[in-house]
C-alpha cells in the first residue's frame, strides 16, 4: 500500500479524541505519517498462520494468587489528597461534570 | 402479593433484560486493602491501589471470589474453571485508572437462572452471566461549576448479574430484583440495600408486537434506587415507547435516567452513546482458577436457599404458598420460623404468629435475626404451646403476646402473674352458664329460632369469667342448657 | 579512600568491607556524591540527587554495624534508581511533564528491598519518558550523554542507569526493560544488565508502561555485582499478582562458578540473530565471544528461532495497546500536572494529556487506542497475542537443544543524538534483538564484549529459559573472567560541557 493509505488525518483526530489528547495540526500530520508507516509494518503479521494458536496474554503460566480479606490502614486523608492538582475540603475537585457512564449510584448532588 | 399484576399491553409484548450490580460485603476492597465500610468521611478509605496511583497493582481478594462463586452456585450457573479479568476503558473522574477491572469474554459464572414467584406463579429468569468487577468512586456535583470526587467506594467488589431478556413486565422486573436481594442476603454476601447503592439495577426495555420474533430497539434505564423505582421507571418507559410506536415513530437506542421526583425517564444526551470500551485481558492478573475441590468446599457450606425453603414449607400438609412466600422472603424470617417450629410449635400456627404478629411489629424483617428481639423464637413457641394445651384462649394469647413484646417477659410468667389461666373446670363453668341463662330469659326463649344468639351467650359467659373461660367447653354447656 | 573508578570498587568488595566495619558507608556515599557533583553536569544521568537521604541511610548502616547488627548483604552500596521506581516522599516523574511534582506515598518493592539490604540510594536517574525509547532522547527533563562519547546516546530507556554505572556515578542501578531498555543501554554504555524472567522481580511501585512486558532489573559493572543486586531485588511479592512464587536462585554463586569453565554447557547460536543490517564490527565481536565460550568448554549449537522476524511487529502491537491503557490514569485529577483553567471536563482531560505527554507516549497511546478499538482488536491485538505465543514456542524449542542463547544485544553501537529521531519505525527496528525475550518472558543478560574502532562499547546478550537466570550468570561470568572489557573506564568529563 502507498503512504497515507492506511490512515487519514480525520481518523487520527478521531483516535485523539478517544484518547483524550489535544493535538495541534502539525502533530496530527506527523502522527498520520507515523501511524501509517507503523501500521504498514505490522501488517506483516497477516502472513502468519494462526489457526489453533492460543493467545498469549501473560508471559509466565501461573494462576491468579488470592489475598486474604484483611483491612489495612487507609492512606491518611492528607496523603491521599497531597498530590491532587486541585482539592476542595476532603475532595478531589474537577470541572462540573454531566452524569456519565458510571450512571446510577455514583452521582449525587451536593 | 399486594399490587395487582401489570396489565398485559394489548398490542405490544414488553421485553426486559436487567443488569444488577451487587456490592459484596467483604471487609477490604476487591484488589486492595482499604476498608469497604459505607458512610465514612470522603476519601478516608483509600490506598495507593484503589486511587490508581502509578505503579500500583491489583491483588484479588479471596472473599470476593468466594462470594461470586456462592452466588453463581445458588443461581445454578456454570462456574468457569478458568476465568479472566479484562480492562474496560472510559475516562471519567470516578474511575481512577481510566479503566475498570472487570470481566469480559471469560466471566466467572455463565448461565443459570433467578427463580421467584409472581402472584404465586413460579418464574425463572435466565442469566447470561455473573461477573466480578470493581466499583467506581462517587462524583458529587456542587453548585459553582465544579464537581467533587470521593474514592471511598472505588474498588468495592461487585458482582454484575446480567439477565436474558426474559422479564415481561415492570412488576416482574421489580420482583426479579427483590429475588436477587433475597438471595444475596441469604448467602450473606451483601446487604442488598438499594437506597445506599449496594444493590443497583439497570433495565434494558424494548417492545415488540405480540408474536413478533425480532426484538425492538431497546433503551437502557439507569438510576432506579428502590424496588418502586424499578417498577415505576419501567412502567413509564413502556408507556413512552408504546406511544412512540403507536405514532409510527422509532425508539432511539440510548441510555435514559429515571427521575423519581418527576416520574419520567430522560435521555442522558451525553457522549456516552458512542462508547468503545476497548476491552483487553488484564495483564496484571493471571487467569483465576476455580477447581472442583474449591467448588466442593463452597457447596458444602451453602445455606438453604429461598426456593428450597419454599418447597420444604409447602410440602404435603404444609403452608399455603402465600404464607410460605412471606416466610422465605428474608433469611432471618425463615430462620426464626424454623426455630419456632423446632421448639415445638405446629407449622401452620407458627406461621400465623410469625406473619401476623411478629412481622407486623418490625420495620425490617432482618430484625428477626437480632439477639435483642423482644420475643425470641423459643418464647413464641412457649406461647403457642400454652394455647395449644388449652391454658390460654387465642384471644388471651394475643394479649399475652403484646405484653411479651412490650416487656420482654415469657408467656408463662405473664400467665402466672396475672392469673390468666383459662377456666376449664366443668363445675365452675356450669355455674357461670346457668347464671347467664337465668339473667337473660328473653334471649333464652328466642334461642331455638335464632341460634345466632349463641355468640351473645358465649360473650356474656366470657365477661362473667373475666375472659378466662374455655370457649369450647362453654359452647357445649350452653347448647345443653338452652337446647 | 574510595575511588569509584577503581577496579576494586565493586559491590563484591565494598559491601563486605562495610559489613565488617572496615569501610564506613558514609565514606562511600560521600565519594560517590562528590563524583556526581563533579561529573554529572556533563552527563545528565541524575534527575534528582538525594544527598541528604543518601547520608541518612549511610549513617544508619554505619550505626547498625557499630551496634553489632547486620546491615544486610548490600551494606553501604551506593545505587542510582531509575525514576520509574516510586520512592516514598521523593518526587517520581518517569521523566514526564505529566507527573511533575508527584511524590508517591508508597515505596516500590524493589527499592524497599534494596534499602532493607543496606543499599544507599544516591538519587533518581534519567530515562526516556515512561520508558518509551531507545536513546534517552525522549526524556522531558534533559538528555543523558554516553560517557564513552558525549556526542552519542547512552541508549534507552534506562539510559541514565547505564551511563551512571559506566561513569562510576554509582556502584549499581535499577532499570526496567520492556523491549530491551536494560540490555540495550547496558550494551551501548559497556556495563552489565539483566532482564530476569517475567515476574522474577516485583513490578509493585514500578510505573507501568506495558504491564505484560515490563521487567525490572539491575545494572552493575560486573556480572557478579549484577547477580548480587538481583538476589536482593528478586522474589515473590504479595503486592504483585504476576510475581513468580519460586524461591530466588544463587545468582552470584553461579556467576563465580562460571570462572571454573563451561564444560557441559550448550550455547545456542540462533541464525536469525545475525541478519542483514547488523554492524560488521558487532557481528565480529559476537562471533569472537562464541569462540571464547567454546574455549571455556562450552559446546556451540546452531539453533533456529523462525518467528524472530515477527517480533518487532508483535512487540509494538502489544506494548502500545497496554501503554494506551496504563497511561489513561494521567488525567489531571488525582496527581501530577493539570492544564490551566480547564473549561470543562473534556477540556481538562485533553489539554492535560495533550500538554503533559511528549511525542513518543502520544504516538504509542494513539497506536494502542487504534488497535484496541472495537472491530480492530482481532486484526491487530488478537493476532499479536497469537504471534507472541509462536515466538515463545520458538524459544522453548531452542532450549530443548541448548542451555543458553548467545547473541548480540544491539545490532548497532551507540548512535549520535538526533540521528534517528526523525523516523520512529527505524528506531523501533533497532530493538530487533531484544524484544523477543520480553514477549517470551525469558531472562536475558547483556555484558560488554568489545569496542568498535571508534571506541564505542559492544554488548553480548545471554538468554536463558524461564527461571534460567543462573545459567545466564554462569555463562556471563565465564566470559567476563576470560576478558577485560569490564575493567575499562570511559574518560572523566569533569566540568566538560
Ligand atoms: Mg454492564
Ligand atoms: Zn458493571
Amino acid at each position: 500500500m502507498s503512504a497515507g493509505s492506511r490512515i487519514k488525518p480525520d481518523e487520527v483526530r478521531e483516535i485523539a479524541t478517544l484518547s483524550r489528547l489535544r493535538l495541534s495540526d502539525e502533530e496530527v500530520a506527523a502522527l498520520t505519517q507515523d501511524l501509517d508507516s507503523i501500521l504498514g509494518y505490522v501488517a506483516e503479521l497477516s502472513a502468519l498462520d494462526m489457526t489453533g494458536v492460543e493467545p498469549m496474554t501473560h508471559a509466565v503460566p501461573f494462576d491468579c494468587p488470592l489475598r486474604a480479606d484483611e483491612v489495612r490502614p487507609s492512606l491518611p486523608l492528607e496523603e491521599a489528597l497531597a498530590n491532587a492538582p486541585r482539592r476542595e475540603a476532603s475532595f478531589f475537585q474537577v470541572p462540573r461534570i454531566v452524569p456519565g457512564p458510571s450512571g446510577g449510584g455514583g452521582e449525587e448532588d451536593l | 402479593m399486594t399490587a395487582p399484576a401489570s396489565p398485559v399491553h394489548p398490542k405490544y409484548e414488553v421485553v426486559i433484560g436487567l443488569e444488577v450490580h451487587v456490592q459484596l460485603a467483604t471487609r477490604s476492597k476487591i484488589f486492595s486493602w482499604s476498608s469497604t465500610a459505607f458512610g465514612a468521611e470522603p476519601n478516608t478509605q483509600t490506598d495507593p491501589v484503589c486511587l490508581g496511583m502509578p505503579g500500583t497493582l491489583p491483588v484479588l481478594n479471596a472473599a470476593a471470589v468466594e462470594a461470586a462463586v456462592r452466588l453463581g452456585l445458588a443461581a445454578g450457573c456454570a462456574i468457569r474453571p478458568r476465568c479472566r479479568f479484562s480492562r474496560k476503558h472510559y475516562f471519567y473522574p470516578d474511575l481512577p485508572k481510566g479503566f475498570q477491572i472487570s470481566q469480559f469474554d471469560e466471566p466467572i459464572c455463565e448461565g443459570g437462572a433467578i427463580k421467584f414467584r409472581l402472584h404465586g406463579e413460579p418464574r425463572s429468569v435466565r442469566l447470561t452471566r455473573i461477573h466480578m468487577e470493581e466499583d467506581a468512586g462517587k462524583n458529587l456535583h456542587a453548585a459553582a461549576g465544579v464537581s467533587f470526587v470521593d474514592y471511598n467506594r472505588a474498588g468495592v467488589p461487585l458482582c454484575e448479574i446480567v439477565s436474558e431478556p426474559d422479564v415481561r413486565s415492570a412488576e416482574e422486573a421489580a420482583e426479579y430484583v427483590r429475588a436477587i436481594r433475597s438471595l444475596v442476603r441469604y448467602l450473606g454476601i451483601g446487604d442488598g440495600n438499594m437506597e445506599e447503592g449496594s444493590l443497583r439495577c439497570d433495565a434494558n426495555v424494548s417492545l415488540r408486537l405480540h408474536g413478533a420474533k425480532e426484538y425492538g430497539t431497546k433503551a437502557e434505564i439507569k438510576n432506579m434506587n428502590s424496588f418502586k423505582n424499578v417498577r415505576d421507571a419501567v412502567e413509564y418507559e413502556v408507556k413512552r415507547q408504546a406511544s412512540l410506536l403507536d405514532k409510527g415513530e422509532r425508539v432511539v437506542q440510548e441510555t435514559r435516567l429515571w427521575d423519581a421526583s418527576r416520574g419520567v425517564t430522560q435521555s442522558m444526551r451525553s457522549k456516552e452513546q458512542a462508547h468503545d470500551y476497548k476491552y483487553f485481558p488484564e495483564p496484571d492478573l493471571p487467569p483465576l482458577v476455580v477447581d472442583e475441590a474449591y467448588l466442593a468446599r463452597v457447596r458444602a457450606s451453602q445455606p438453604e436457599l429461598p426456593e428450597d425453603r419454599f418447597a420444604r414449607y409447602t410440602g404435603p400438609d404444609g403452608l399455603s404458598p402465600q404464607d410460605a412466600g412471606v416466610l422465605v422472603a428474608d433469611r432471618e424470617t425463615a430462620a426464626y420460623f424454623d426455630a419456632v417450629v423446632a421448639a415445638g410449635a405446629p407449622g401452620k400456627k407458627a406461621a400465623n404468629w410469625v406473619i401476623n404478629e411478629v412481622l407486623a411489629r418490625v420495620t425490617d424483617p432482618r430484625e428477626l435475626g437480632e439477639a435483642a428481639l423482644p420475643v425470641p423464637a423459643v418464647a413464641l413457641a412457649e406461647l403457642v404451646s400454652l394455647i395449644e394445651g388449652g391454658t390460654l384462649s387465642g384471644k388471651l394469647g394475643k394479649d399475652v403476646f403484646a405484653k411479651m413484646w412490650a416487656g420482654k417477659r415469657s408467656a408463662g410468667d405473664i400467665v402466672k402473674a396475672e392469673g390468666l389461666t383459662q377456666v376449664s373446670d366443668a363445675g365452675a363453668l356450669e355455674e357461670a352458664c346457668r347464671r347467664v341463662v337465668a339473667a337473660h330469659p328473653d334471649e333464652a326463649a328466642r334461642f331455638k329460632d335464632s341460634p345466632k344468639l349463641m355468640g351473645f351467650f358465649v360473650g356474656a359467659v366470657m365477661k362473667e369469667t373475666g375472659g378466662k373461660a374455655n370457649p369450647k367447653a362453654v359452647n357445649e354447656i350452653l347448647r345443653r342448657l338452652l337446647g | 579512600m574510595i575511588d569509584p573508578r577503581a577496579s576494586t570498587s565493586t559491590i563484591a568488595a565494598i559491601a563486605p568491607g562495610v559489613r565488617a566495619g572496615k569501610v564506613r558507608a558514609r565514606e562511600v556515599a560521600e565519594a560517590y556524591l562528590e563524583r556526581i557533583a563533579r561529573e554529572d553536569a556533563a552527563l545528565g544521568c541524575y534527575v534528582r540527587v538525594d544527598a541528604e537521604g543518601a547520608r541518612r541511610s549511610a549513617d544508619a548502616v554505619d550505626a547498625a554495624v557499630k551496634a553489632g547488627r547486620d546491615p544486610g548483604p548490600l551494606a553501604g552500596v551506593p545505587l542510582g534508581i531509575k525514576d520509574i521506581f516510586c520512592t516514598k516522599g521523593v518526587e517520581t516523574t518517569c521523566a514526564s511533564r505529566i507527573l511533575r511534582g508527584f511524590v508517591p506515598p508508597y515505596e516500590s518493592t524493589v527499592t524497599a528491598r534494596l534499602a532493607a539490604a543496606g543499599a544507599v540510594s544516591l538519587g533518581k536517574l534519567n530515562m526516556d519518558e515512561f520508558a518509551m525509547g531507545s536513546s534517552n532522547e525522549n526524556s522531558a527533563v534533559g538528555t543523558v550523554k554516553n560517557p564513552w562519547s558525549l556526542a552519542h546516546v547512552p541508549g534507552g530507556s534506562s539510559g541514565g542507569s547505564a551511563a551512571a554505572v559506566a561513569a562510576s556515578l554509582c556502584l549499581g542501578a535499577t532499570g526496567t526493560d520492556t523491549g530491551g531498555s536494560i540490555r540495550q543501554p547496558a550494551a551501548l554504555c559497556g556495563v552489565v544488565g539483566i532482564k530476569p524472567t517475567y515476574g522474577r522481580v516485583s513490578r509493585y511501585g514500578v510505573i507501568a508502561f506495558a504491564s505484560s512486558l515490563d521487567h525490572p532489573g539491575p545494572f552493575a559493572r560486573t556480572v557478579e555485582d549484577t547477580a548480587a543486586l538481583l538476589e536482593v531485588m528478586a522474589g515473590p511479592d504479595p503486592l504483585d499478582a504476576t510475581s513468580v512464587p519460586q524461591p530466588v536462585g544463587a545468582y552470584a554463586k553461579a556467576a563465580r562458578a562460571g570462572r571454573e569453565g563451561l564444560h557441559g554447557v550448550r550455547v545456542g547460536v540462533p541464525a536469525e540473530y545475525f541478519a542483514a543490517g547488523m554492524d560488521p564490527e558487532i557481528e565480529a565481536a559476537v562471533r569472537a565471544a562464541h569462540e571464547e565460550l567454546a574455549r571455556a568448554g562450552a559446546t556451540l549449537v546452531p539453533v533456529s528461532l523462525p518467528h524472530t522476524k515477527y517480533a518487532i511487529a508483535t512487540y509494538y502491537l502489544v506494548c502500545t495497546a497496554e501503554a494506551s491503557s496504563n497511561l489513561a490514569r494521567y488525567d489531571g485529577v488525582k496527581y501530577g500536572a493539570r492544564a490551566a483553567d480547564p473549561r470543562s471536563l473534556e477540556d481538562l482531560y485533553s489539554r492535560t494529556r495533550g500538554e503533559g505527554f511528549g511525542r513518543e507516549p502520544k504516538r504509542r497511546i494513539m497506536l494502542g487506542t487504534y488497535v484496541l478499538r472495537a472491530g480492530y482488536y482481532e486484526a491487530y491485538y488478537g493476532k499479536a497475542l497469537r504471534a507472541r505465543r509462536k515466538i515463545a514456542d520458538d524459544f522453548a524449542a531452542a532450549f530443548a537443544k541448548c542451555d543458553v542463547l548467545v547473541t548480540a544485544t544491539s545490532p548497532v553501537p551507540a548512535f549520535k543524538f538526533g540521528e534517528r529521531m526523525g523516523d520512529p519505525l527505524q528506531m523501533y527496528l533497532a530493538d530487533v534483538l531484544t524484544v523477543a525475550p520480553n514477549l517470551a518472558g525469558i531472562p536475558a543478560l547483556a555484558l560488554p564484549c568489545g569496542f568498535t574502532s571508534t571506541r564505542l562499547p559492544i554488548g553480548l546478550q545471554v538468554m536463558g529459559p524461564p527461571l534460567g537466570e543462573e545459567a545466564c550468570f554462569r555463562v556471563a561470568g565465564a566470559y567476563e573472567s576470560r576478558t577485560s572489557w569490564h575493567e575499562q573506564r570511559p574518560p572523566d568529563v569533569g566540568g566538560a560541557k
